[in-house]
């Protein structure tokens, strides 16, 4: 039994004594303590614990309502999100009455609910370099159930800094990741992935959706794992990455391996949190990231971002505020490194952004402009911009020599993310006049047609 | 000599839906090359321009990381498994 050799069990005997249990919760706990791995003193065990989740949303949503009922005695929950209409196909901890609170206030009723004998902590907070260490260090482990690369390194940093493990899930359409990161021994997230990919890349699940009950699967495990580390038995998923396929059904583990190169864990290089933000290329693709890091506290000695050079689909302009600079890429076998490297010692190209409502303005009047939904056709069918031809990303590099570069081109997509590549893209293989809408089809949806149903 | 590499959902669609494709060469690399230029959608997500891997994007032979075993120099054996693990981050 691997055991634990885990913040878990010294702070158990370093600080704390383990609580009574009592008639009430003895009779809610009696299945646990007639388990043999548990019992009693296991039930103390959990009742004495404090796990932080960070993230109520699809993940952490599962994970808190088994933690608290088991009775994990102290949730810490961090998110700073309210809950919307589209988080609930997934998100279990909220309910259609909750639309519009703050997902904490919804997740403290609920866990309340579950098991009163819980001690819920609210953190209304993007977690970040600021006050990750002085939130995690409270906290025997971590249960990362965040939305984006940025805060996942964070979550990472500071679990290697503070030497608490953290309960690692991911998910993606209809597939997952899980593991336990940052033990003693074994490896951490960064040993796992190096870098994370160029913003844009990996699509969010906001931009390439996820089916409803995988974060279920996925989250359920995290929990499990979780109460594993506490009672210190079983063997918990250190050095193996779980891999869950739903449309499969197939589970599989692969071996991973603490590296020892690694900044964080490996030559621990890395001793302070640093510019999440940055190291992740800037804003990602969705306004939608929901636990996104931000600021900065010390410039960090860790490595630079991917210096590979990505081509269509690996984009690295920044799609956030106004001009944007087109960075790297090129179109399709257009381009090569050599191009791209000559275009970006030259003047950097630009897109310019324009809002829904300028668009509309200018729709009416009947400039005199293409506009390109850069998004899917199944997205195309759920709603469009009238007007709009649609030019999918997944076959962009075919279809740009149907597009006229003597013309202005104004590109959209869903929320803006990858509209914002394809921008930087066509401005990069010479388009001169190339602009984004910003927010996409949603933002249009909520400043210009409300008839157009938002997804 | 031939070996198994099994693509996650998200990099199937780039390889005509197939989720295991079959695939020959003496080193993992060629062998990564030799589908690489079968799909060439799939090229840009598995390699960067020079032809090696990115670090988000992590092979797996026979279940074991190779930037522990050799990288894409390793050595392949008729019926290997190759599992290609992207990062995503969602939750």
């Amino acid at each position: 039994m691997t055991g634990l050799a885990s913040p878990v069990a010294r702070r158990d005997a370093a600080t704390t004594a383990e609580p009574e249990l009592s008639r009430e919760e003895i009779l809610r706990y009696s299945r646990h303590l007639i388990l043999p791995d548990v019992g009693v003193s296991g039930q103390r065990k959990l009742k004495a614990a404090r796990i932080l989740l960070v993230g109520a949303g699809g993940l952490g949503s599962p994970a808190a309502l088994y933690l608290a009922a088991a009775g994990v005695g102290h949730l810490g929950v961090v998110d700073f999100d309210t809950v919307d209409v589209t988080n609930l196909h997934r998100q279990v901890l909220h309910g259609t009455a909750d639309v519009g609170r703050s997902k904490l206030a919804s997740a403290a009723d609920r866990l309340k609910d579950v098991n009163p004998h819980v001690h819920v902590e609210p953190y209304e907070t993007r977690l970040t370099s600021e006050n990750a260490l002085e939130i995690i260090e409270e906290y025997d482990l971590v249960v990362d159930g965040t939305d984006n690369f940025a805060t996942r390194y964070l979550v990472n940093d500071a679990c290697v800094i503070l030497d608490r493990p953290n309960v690692y899930g991911s998910i993606f359409r209809f597939e997952g990741q899980a593991s336990v990161l940052a033990t003693p021994d074994g490896p951490c997230y960064r040993c796992l992935f190096r870098e994370p990919p160029p913003p844009g890349l990996v699509p969010s699940c906001a931009e390439g959706g996820v089916l409803g009950v995988l974060p279920g699967l996925v989250g359920t495990i995290q929990a499990t794992e979780a109460i594993k580390l506490v009672l210190g038995i079983g063997e918990p998923l250190i050095g193996r990455l779980l891999l869950v396929d739903a449309l499969a059904l197939s589970f599989r583990t692969m071996t991973i391996r603490r590296d020892p190169t690694c900044p964080a864990c490996g030559t621990r290089e890395i001793r302070e949190l640093i510019d999440y933000d940055a190291f992740c290329g800037a804003g990602e693709s969705t306004p939608a990231s929901s636990h996104a890091s931000t600021h900065s506290s010390t410039a960090g000695s860790s490595s630079s971002p991917s210096s590979s050079t990505p081509s269509l689909s690996t984009p690295s302009s920044n799609p956030s505020s106004t001009p944007a600079a087109a960075a790297a890429p090129t179109l399709g076998s257009a381009g090569t490194a050599a191009a791209a490297a000559q275009a970006q010692a030259q003047a950097p190209a630009t897109f310019t952004e324009v809002t829904p409502r300028e668009i509309a303005e200018r729709l009416a009047r009947g400039d005199d402009f293409d506009l390109i939904d850069v998004r899917e056709p199944f997205e195309w069918e759920i709603c469009r911009i009238e007007g709009a031809r649609l030019v999918p990303l997944s076959t962009f590099p075919a279809a740009v020599a149907s597009l006229d570069p003597t013309r202005e081109i104004v590109v959209q997509c869903k929320v803006g993310g990858r509209s914002a590549r394809v921008a930087a893209l066509l401005v990069q293989s010479g388009f001169p006049r190339v602009a984004n809408l910003v927010g996409g089809i949603t933002r249009w949806s909520d400043e210009v047609d409300p008839e157009i149903p938002k997804y | 000599m031939s070996i198994t590499i099994n693509l996650p959902n998200v990099l199937s669609r780039l390889a005509d839906g197939q989720r295991s494709l079959k695939a020959g060469g003496a080193t993992l690399g060629a062998a990564v090359a030799e589908v690489s230029s079968r799909f060439p959608a799939l090229r840009s997500r598995l390699t960067d321009d020079a032809g090696n891997p990115y670090p988000f994007v992590t092979f797996y032979l026979n279940d074991e990381d190779i930037r522990f075993a050799g990288g894409f120099d390793a050595a392949i054996r008729d019926g290997d498994e190759v599992t290609i693990v992207p990062a995503v981050a969602g939750g």
